[in-house]
């Protein structure tokens, strides 16, 4: 085990990639000499010279579509959108073809590539750079969706990430680039898709979420055991595939649930989660599930308007102390 | 007297046997697209149907000259005769317009996503410019891994007014690829005229705006456009830059079902000028420069007719007598 940061987690992860695997290279804005906007890439291109560590031009279409054919003609890339929000200009190329083409050759070509890159919300960048689009992607079959909360998890799913075969949206959160924790240096460390964690175990309601929520119900969940409630804290790690096994196992226990995510409330991740749990787990509820989701207005630049659209810990208390009502 | 001739108008290393090969090629398309037509009017095929009649030479006299499964393709929607070339069966084809389980994507993609990438066919793509951005991606492949391929990239004029295309030919142009671009300038993107959807009609000057060489090819005629592919893979697996063909050409028939041998196309287009285009038939006129080389005598060009016919009512019976794809099939290759 080593401390590092959640962004050096990424670097490790893609750096033992590449030097297992040749067919494994990096194509991006700024990812080379500029040393990686959020810095993830950073001493990369010295390491691995331009033929691995490829700077593009601000061509989210041609980003995409390079990292989707190459794909389709055997090779591993990583394509990073510098945020993405950018990664709009490229859905054509993600939605009808990175994740299509296999199930339109039926099964004849695969598409082993990543789009990674900084999501979340915050840090006032306002409407066209603060927002969350992981449903957008969940929504569409053929992507795996994964979104990690912890720098070991960023190591660990991103080399699942890089290995497996199928077009994997990997949402990081700019908002904790800069946690440290410890992680693993196995090189053969992996994090398989599909397994949730428990990250606090409790008896009186579940809170559900993933990437930088997770720590928010984290504070929620020490504040709340300060007045005898205990949370059981799950942290999804990967929208799809999903592993409802944790979650309605969990609700077996604690008869209560709050599902909370940054992005907004309306059509979210919270939603599906909370049908899904109403499906599988109905007969073991006590109380409705609580909803907390960003508020669904475009993102304000104004400081207190913007600390007002995206939700908090104290959100998820409430949310909870209504649950428990 | 004939060799002679051959000399004259075709690159030299075509010989008469294999010029009546491609001429048999080019009947087989002809044929197979009429009979798609017939099959979609019998309500045995769905969604929509886009045919190659008229822009036979195109790939008729290029994927011949390609390294297949190394060489890689990609098209748009209108596909069925660059699976016919790169050696997908027409049973296969017309089982995959059919939907049937036999069908060259096991009934998952029709007739806009043909695919058989064991022979190098990378796909038909529904996308206008869908298949520009991924023939960079695939041109990229091909260069990391060191080898001497080219992928070609065929897509149509319409697709020179979309964005993904320009940002494509600039990290093209900027990384130095090795992709074809084949414009099929068949001068409608659907019923809008070139004249009528951009302010540059040469579009050669696009490609070059990105730094990609090009030149402007009479696509009607089968040696013109032999000798322009021949010089611009020549000149890729040489240099490994890409290379840009503004192939001029016309469909003889609709954009698709909706306007197809209907009235429709007479929205965008007078009846005098297809009958001018179809005075450039491809076919006729390779067959004609055959029949004045002596080996293409009418008994002979009958044969060839009735050969290709059977080869589509082959491919027609075998899809129709195969299988839908089996329901438990609904929820397969969604992921590899």
């Amino acid at each position: 085990m080593a401390v590092m940061r959640y962004s050096e987690a990424l670097r490790l992860a893609m750096t033992e990639e590449m030097e297992r695997d040749d067919s494994v290279f990096i194509c991006g804005e700024e990812v080379g000499q500029y040393q990686g906007t959020y810095r993830v890439t950073e001493g990369m291109l010295s390491k691995f010279g331009p033929r691995r560590v490829v700077d593009t031009p601000i061509s989210e279409i041609g980003i995409a579509g390079m990292a989707t054919g190459a794909a389709m003609a055997g090779l591993r890339p990583i394509a990073e959108f510098m945020t993405w929000s950018f990664a709009l200009e490229a859905m054509d190329a993600l939605v009808n073809h990175a994740a299509k083409i296999t199930y339109m050759s039926g099964g004849r070509i695969s598409c082993p590539v990543v789009f990674r890159g900084p999501a979340g919300v915050g840090t006032q960048l306002s409407a066209q750079h603060s927002q969350s689009l992981e449903s957008w992607f969940a929504h569409t079959p053929g992507f795996k969706v994964v979104l990690p909360s912890t720098p070991e998890d960023a190591k660990g799913l991103l080399k699942t990430a890089i290995r497996d075969p199928n077009p994997v949206i990997f949402m990081e959160n700019a908002g904790i680039y800069g946690q440290r924790g410890e992680v693993p240096e196995d090189t053969d460390f992996m994090i398989p898709f599909g397994q949730a964690a428990v990250r606090t175990e409790g008896s009186d309601i579940t809170l559900i979420s993933y990437s930088n929520m997770v720590l928010k119900c984290l504070k929620a969940a020490e504040a709340l055991e300060k007045d005898g409630i205990h949370c059981e804290v799950i942290d999804l790690r990967t929208l799809v595939p999903l592993d409802m096994d944790t979650v309605v196992k969990s609700i077996q226990k604690t008869h209560r649930a709050v599902v909370a995510h940054e992005e907004w409330k309306n059509v979210g991740f919270g939603a599906e989660l909370a049908s899904r749990i109403y499906e599988q787990a109905f007969d073991y509820m006590d109380a409705p599930i609580e909803r907390v989701g960003g508020a669904d207005v475009p993102m304000p630049y104004a400081k207190n308007l913007e600390r007002a659209a995206i939700p908090t810990d104290l959100d998820i208390i409430a949310a909870v102390k209504r649950a428990l009502a | 007297m004939a060799k002679t001739a051959v000399k004259e108008k075709s690159p030299s290393d075509i010989g008469l046997d294999t010029l009546l090969g491609h001429y048999k090629t080019m009947v087989l398309i002809r044929r197979f697209e009429e009979s798609t037509y017939r099959k979609f009017r019998e309500g045995k095929m769905g969604g929509y149907l886009h045919r190659y009649d008229g822009q036979e030479a195109l790939v008729t006299a290029l994927i011949p000259q390609l390294e297949l499964p190394g060489d890689k393709i990609l098209c748009t929607y209108r596909d069925h005769a660059h699976a016919l070339l790169c050696g997908t069966s027409p049973r296969a084809i017309m089982a995959e317009l059919m939907g049937r389980a036999t069908g060259c994507a096991l009934g998952k993609g029709g007739s806009m996503h043909l695919i058989d990438p064991d022979n190098g066919f990378l796909g038909g793509d529904g996308i206008v410019g869908g298949p520009v951005p991924i023939s960079l991606g695939v041109g990229w492949a091909l260069k990391y891994k060191n080898t001497k391929n080219v992928c070609v990239c065929y897509f149509g004029d319409g697709a020179m007014n979309q964005g993904g295309v320009h940002e494509s030919f600039n990290m093209v142009g900027l990384y130095k690829l090795p992709v074809l671009y084949i414009l099929e300038n068949n001068q409608y993107a659907m019923g809008t005229s070139v004249s009528r959807s951009t302010g540059q009609p040469d579009f050669v000057k696009k490609a070059e705006a990105h730094g990609i060489a090009g030149e402007r090819v009479d696509g009607m005629d089968f040696f013109t456009m032999w000798d322009a592919a021949k010089r611009a893979l020549a000149r890729i697996r040489e240099t490994g830059e890409a290379y840009f063909l503004q192939v001029d050409c016309y469909r003889f028939v609709g954009h698709g079902v909706g306007d197809d041998n209907t009235q429709g196309w007479k929205f965008y287009r007078t009846e005098g000028e297809v009958h001018e285009w179809m005075k450039k038939d491809p076919i006729v006129k390779l067959g004609a420069y055959l029949k004045d080389a002596g080996v293409l005598p009418d008994e002979l060009a009958e044969k060839i007719d009735q050969e290709a016919i059977a080869v589509v009512d082959d491919a027609v019976a075998f899809a129709e007598a195969s299988p839908e794809p089996p329901l438990d099939s609904l929820y397969e290759n969604v992921y590899s």
